[in-house]
């Protein structure tokens, strides 16, 4: 038999993966893609299997992207916002886990303040444990859906210069992209003030205090919200200062290469760190990033759930 | 990719010429019963029904003058044994290029065997539309069907044990063009039982 092309029981983060992992991720997505456009949307593949969203965090995209992927692939699921559930009331994480997972599901799909979160119920949980963004740490299906657009508008992301830029401090995004790019032979420079880079990054990529100079050439830029809801502190003096400073605007991005793609992970903070006028703009890449979100989290679902039990 | 599988070739049921002379005549029994080619659809089940269903299309082109359009289907996704397996299986899309509302479709695969391969490119089928009808055409029929299914074209039909594989060999996929069949115990020291059960010669 041969081996499986995606040999993990969870997907926790793209730390851990080969780069040959990520590829076929990536190809998963990319040959479901056409099941989005089919007049009837839904393949009966992971029939009978149920999958819990549990949200501790507020998501837009993320949650749809994976309510939308499950019903695609007739899993059933349900969703559980914290703020409408016991958890008001006190229950921890592993009580919340362990009652759902009393009820039998294949997969819980985590997204929770806390970095490690995931993992910790992976160790506690039979269900796979699918990481939707913990804490500052990993956001993978985030990371393989930009990487998805970038190979469907590149052609490739070897050999890709790819500028980072913005609260690379609280950004889980950020993480998850440096990890998968540079296993990929991306080249990644990392953009953003001092106090919003957490110590020892340079470690993962370079770093420079200068947009100009990070998207000089670059054949794409990827813009990371402004984190204010995380912010405990005076990270910069104003917004009006950041969008000054770090802001892209259309005479930055004219630094870069002439088919530059812009993504950003959204929700965007339009005149903060991006301007309007290029989310807007013909190098946007931003829609694409949504709807490869579908497909990059139905690649994930099917990977894990598909296939008899995988090794760990 | 694959590693050698445990099976040694028993006996060639098709060389090239033999495999070419086929797709030819299942060529012309698919326009003698659709003189009119405009309402047909070739829809090759993958990986080998796809080469296969391009040829016949190509066949028909030089026999009628007109190409009926080819759409690939991949039947994963549909499988009734998906979640038993073993690990998941590639996944390489599905692509209908054309509506198949109203067509008459010809689905196209290399070996027709126990028919659930079949059972899910007709409910994949049905999900992309209406069509008038659905038609199957296979390279060979080896027999033993789990389902109410049979081919309305077939190159060639045997009859085969279960153990048995019958393996169609493709240019575009395997390098040749050639039909085998195959069976079980490739071992390099051949087993005593195996020689008990099947004497050489």
């Amino acid at each position: 038999m041969t081996p499986a092309a995606y040999p993990h029981r969870h997907l926790l983060g793209i730390e851990p993966l080969e780069p040959s992992h990520i590829t076929a991720v990536l190809d998963t997505a990319e040959a479901l893609r056409e099941v989005l456009d089919r007049p009837i949307k839904k393949v009966p593949a992971l029939r009978g299997k149920t999958v819990v969203n549990l949200f501790y965090e507020a998501s837009t995209r993320t949650r749809a992207s994976f309510e939308i992927a499950e019903k695609v692939l007739s899993a059933d699921s349900l969703s559980i916002a914290t703020s409408t559930s016991s958890v008001q009331k006190g229950e921890t994480l592993l009580d919340t886990a362990k009652n759902l997972e009393a009820m039998n599901p294949d997969m819980i799909v985590l997204r929770h303040a806390a970095s490690g979160a995931p993992h910790f119920l992976a160790r506690h949980c039979r269900s796979a444990i699918v990481n939707a963004g913990d804490g500052a740490h990993e956001h993978p299906t985030q990371a393989l859906l930009d990487a998805l657009t970038l190979r469907q508008k590149k052609g490739r992301l070897e050999g890709l210069r790819v500028a980072i830029v913005g609260d690379v401090l609280h950004s889980r995004v950020a993480r998850s992209n440096v990890w998968l790019l540079t296993k990929m032979g991306a080249e990644v420079i990392l953009c953003a003030p001092p106090t919003l880079l957490p110590p020892g990054i340079e470690a993962l990529a370079p770093v420079t205090y200068r947009i100009e100079e990070a998207v000089e050439g670059a054949d794409a830029i990827m813009m990371l919200r402004i984190q204010q809801e995380r912010m405990t502190g005076g990270y910069f003096p104003t917004v009006r200062e950041y969008h000054a400073r770090f802001g892209l605007t259309e005479e930055r991005v004219r630094r870069a290469k002439r088919d530059v793609l812009i993504l950003h992970p959204g929700p965007m903070n339009r005149g903060v760190e991006i301007a309007s006028e290029v989310a807007d703009g013909p190098y946007s890449v931003i829609l694409d990033q949504v709807t490869n979100g579908v497909a990059v989290r139905m690649a994930v679902l099917y990977l894990l759930l598909g296939g008899s039990e995988a090794v760990a | 990719m694959a590693k050698p599988a445990p099976y040694r070739e028993r006996q060639e049921l098709m060389d090239a010429d033999r495999l070419s002379r086929t797709l030819s005549r299942m060529a012309h029994e698919i326009l003698e019963r659709h003189p009119d080619l405009r309402g047909t659809v070739l829809v090759g089940v993958r990986t080998r029904g796809v080469p296969l269903a391009r040829r016949l299309a190509a066949r028909m082109k030089e026999a009628s003058g007109f190409e009926p359009p080819v759409g690939a289907l991949d039947i994963t996704l549909y499988r009734d044994d998906l979640t038993t397996v073993g690990p998941q299986p590639v996944l390489k899309g599905t692509d209908i290029p054309t509506s198949i509302d109203g067509k008459t479709v010809v689905l196209v695969d290399d070996v027709l065997f126990t028919g659930r391969t079949v059972r899910a490119a007709l409910d994949e089928l049905i999900d992309f539309g209406r069509p008038a009808r659905i038609e199957l055409a296979v390279l060979v029929d080896r027999g033993h069907r789990e389902l109410p299914i049979h081919a309305d074209y077939a190159g060639k039909t045997l009859t085969t044990t279960r153990e048995e594989v019958v393996q169609v060999r493709l240019e575009e996929e395997d390098g040749d063009d050639r039909v085998v069949l195959l069976e079980r115990g490739a071992a390099p020291r051949p087993r005593t039982s195996a020689r008990k059960r099947r004497p050489q010669r």
